[in-house]
């Protein structure tokens, strides 16, 4: 029954996603449209003829209306189009070079801020209400507040600069230039994630199933192991979905301060330059990416709290 | 918290006002003496009212105007005899009445922009969980919907098409930002509409429009106060994002995000036009984050995150 319940459930979350798609890209396509100027109104003014071909080429004479039916077309192939502003490249293949570098340094991202964010808040569970929990908290407040295009720079500042550690920037996939701006990227989320795990484990401690595990004498790690992690842990699951929302925004900043190419650096620089379809096609990429996750996640959530029912209607 | 200890304390704070005369203590009241007893909270509090007295009187009393280019002290080093006490930048602009100046940018934006996404949330999720059923659903769908795009993107999408003025950002950063509000007030309506003293009240024959104002609202207001101490902070930060991205408030004026912007760019040969503007803008966020924390402690004991 409660397969079923959780098979029918992902079907309809499934179907949902369709509408929040479409509003994602009805959204960002009339909202970059809107904007003034458009590709073409460089620097350099263009002979009205060859303005005129190039609007033909690439229908910006037609109807806003027909362009946006046209692109939903060619979206549905996955195609995003061409770039206005890099010259012989297709979103796609933009997307293709850029995304990787920003999967590397969010996915590390991610993983370090799970395992290090869980275990500081178990600690800090543990030692509730001591010097301990106290500093930890301290900190972890602070990493929230503090913001990642402030962490860089300082990062940059003391690691690269004045103790010549690391380098500054710049990018070619090897672990030292990955160091600073996976730790920048993390530490919010490392936060984060030690004070939601530290309040839910706090509470979960407090249950009548944890008494009687310890009442029958196990020892105190297998304790947390065996019974209080799982349902601790379900709050930062279903924290994910925003966090991975959050990474991919702050990777926007930390490309940019780290010179990194990846599709964050891409999105800003293509927004500036009215480069329709980058930004559509990054806007797209990245909201399927969000949206997608979320889902997971919720799946996720439901399969792993028992809590959860699906058929009561039945 | 040390739990004797508090209810010792709790026990004589009650001693004293049954002596003075019996008298209620409201759910108010109750909350302030609880806030007050979260050292960190307050401490928060007391730096935070000296920063705000600071961002406002500060560059009315210093001797420099924040546009004003000294050209005999530019990239000077904080020092108490050029009377640049945090130093100047690359053209001599006084870092500590800029700080300032950036200052006041940023509390308003994150002030005024809390109150646009507080008038939008409220009364979108107070209309959806008073009326309930189909307008509900509906209305809570567009939310979810909403909720999954990157919002992020849209906010900057936002700042390259109107441009970047300043009441533009208010209204951007606000209007992308009201959806945890819609939430959290929907769900208290709702809780609220069906219970006793609602019930009474209706019974009583008070109309909606009274109930809503004397019943719902005034128990909406410790949830959404709460609410609204932690939305400043989130939304300084996103000002300042989009001002270190270049797409926030422009030249002359200046915010936080902006000037960590220009001090990272000069962060090698002077520092201090990067340290100023981000410890005051961390500063003031790690307050809000305390103070918002401390009030959802006190005017929501059960949430113990």
């Amino acid at each position: 029954m409660r397969q079923e319940g959780i098979l029918q459930h992902t079907a309809s979350r499934l179907l949902g996603l369709i509408p929040t798609l479409l509003v994602l890209i009805t959204i960002a396509f009339f909202l970059i449209r809107m904007a003034p100027g458009g590709p073409f109104d460089g620097e350099k003014i263009l002979p009205p003829e060859i303005r005129a071909n190039l609007d033909v080429k690439y229908h910006l004479d037609e109807p806003l209306i027909k362009q946006y039916f046209r692109y939903l077309g060619q979206i549905i192939t996955l195609d995003f189009g061409p770039s206005f502003q890099y010259k012989d490249w297709t979103v796609n293949e933009l997307i293709a070079r850029g995304f990787p570098v920003s999967l590397t340094i969010g996915g590390l991202a991610m993983l370090l801020a799970f395992f290090l964010g869980t275990l500081i808040g178990i600690v800090a569970a543990m030692r509730q209400n001591t010097a301990v929990d106290y500093s930890i908290m301290g900190v972890a407040m602070l990493g929230i507040s503090i913001p990642n295009f402030v962490v860089a720079p300082l990062l940059i500042l003391l690691v690269a600069v004045y103790a010549g550690w690391l380098p500054a920037g710049g990018w070619d996939w090897s672990a030292q230039r990955m160091v600073l701006p996976v730790i920048t990227l993390a530490l919010p989320a490392i936060a984060y994630i030690a004070r939601l795990t530290r309040g839910s484990m706090i509470e979960v401690l407090h249950s009548n199933y944890i008494r009687t595990a310890r009442a029958k004498g196990l020892p105190e790690y297998l304790v947390i192991r065996r019974h209080a992690l799982k349902p601790a842990l379900l709050p930062v699951i279903s924290f994910m979905g925003p966090a991975t929302a959050a990474l991919i925004t702050g990777s926007v900043v930390i490309e940019r301060i780290y010179s990194i190419p990846g599709l964050g650096s891409y999105f800003v620089q293509g927004a500036l330059n009215r480069d329709y379809t980058l930004v559509m096609g990054v806007v797209v990429f990245y909201g399927v990416i969000i949206i997608l996750l979320n889902f997971i996640v919720d799946i996720l959530y439901a399969w792993m709290n028992p809590r959860i029912r699906y058929n009561e209607a039945q | 918290m040390n739990n004797s200890v508090d209810i010792q304390a709790e026990d004589a704070f009650a001693a004293a006002m049954i002596e003075d005369d019996i008298r209620g203590r409201s759910l108010w009241v109750d909350a302030w003496h609880r806030l007050l007893k979260n050292r960190a909270a307050v401490i928060s509090g007391i730096v935070m009212a000296t920063m705000l007295l600071l961002v406002i009187v500060g560059p009315v009393v210093s001797p420099w105007e924040g546009d004003f280019t000294d050209w005999d002290n530019t990239s000077s080093p904080p020092s108490l005899e050029t009377g640049h006490w945090f130093g100047t930048d690359s053209v001599g602009r006084d870092i500590l009445v800029r700080t300032l100046e950036g200052g006041r940018i940023s509390l308003l934006v994150g002030l005024v922009a809390t109150l646009v996404s507080l008038a939008i949330g409220v009364s979108y999720g107070a209309v959806a969980g008073y009326y309930g059923g189909f307008t509900d659903r509906i209305m809570m769908r567009m939310v979810d919907i909403i909720y999954a795009l990157p919002f992020m993107f849209f906010v900057i999408l936002l700042m390259v098409v109107f441009g970047r003025h300043i009441v533009l950002i208010f209204v951007a950063i606000g209007a992308v930002n009201w959806l945890d509000m819609a939430r959290i007030v929907r769900g208290q309506t709702l809780a609220l509409k069906n219970t006793e003293f609602v019930e009474a009240a209706r019974a009583c024959g008070v109309d909606h429009n009274a109930i809503i104002r004397r019943h719902i609202i005034p128990n909406l207001l410790g949830v959404v106060m709460v609410y609204v101490t932690l939305t400043i902070p989130q939304i300084i930060l996103v000002e300042s994002f989009l001002s270190f991205l270049g797409l926030g408030v422009q030249e002359p004026m200046s915010s936080w995000g902006a000037l960590v912007n220009d001090g990272a760019q000069d962060m090698e040969s002077a520092p201090w036009t990067l340290i100023f503007p981000a410890a005051f803008l961390t500063v003031t966020l790690y307050c809000f984050n305390y103070i918002g924390d401390g009030m959802r402690d006190a005017l929501d004991p059960k949430d113990r995150l």
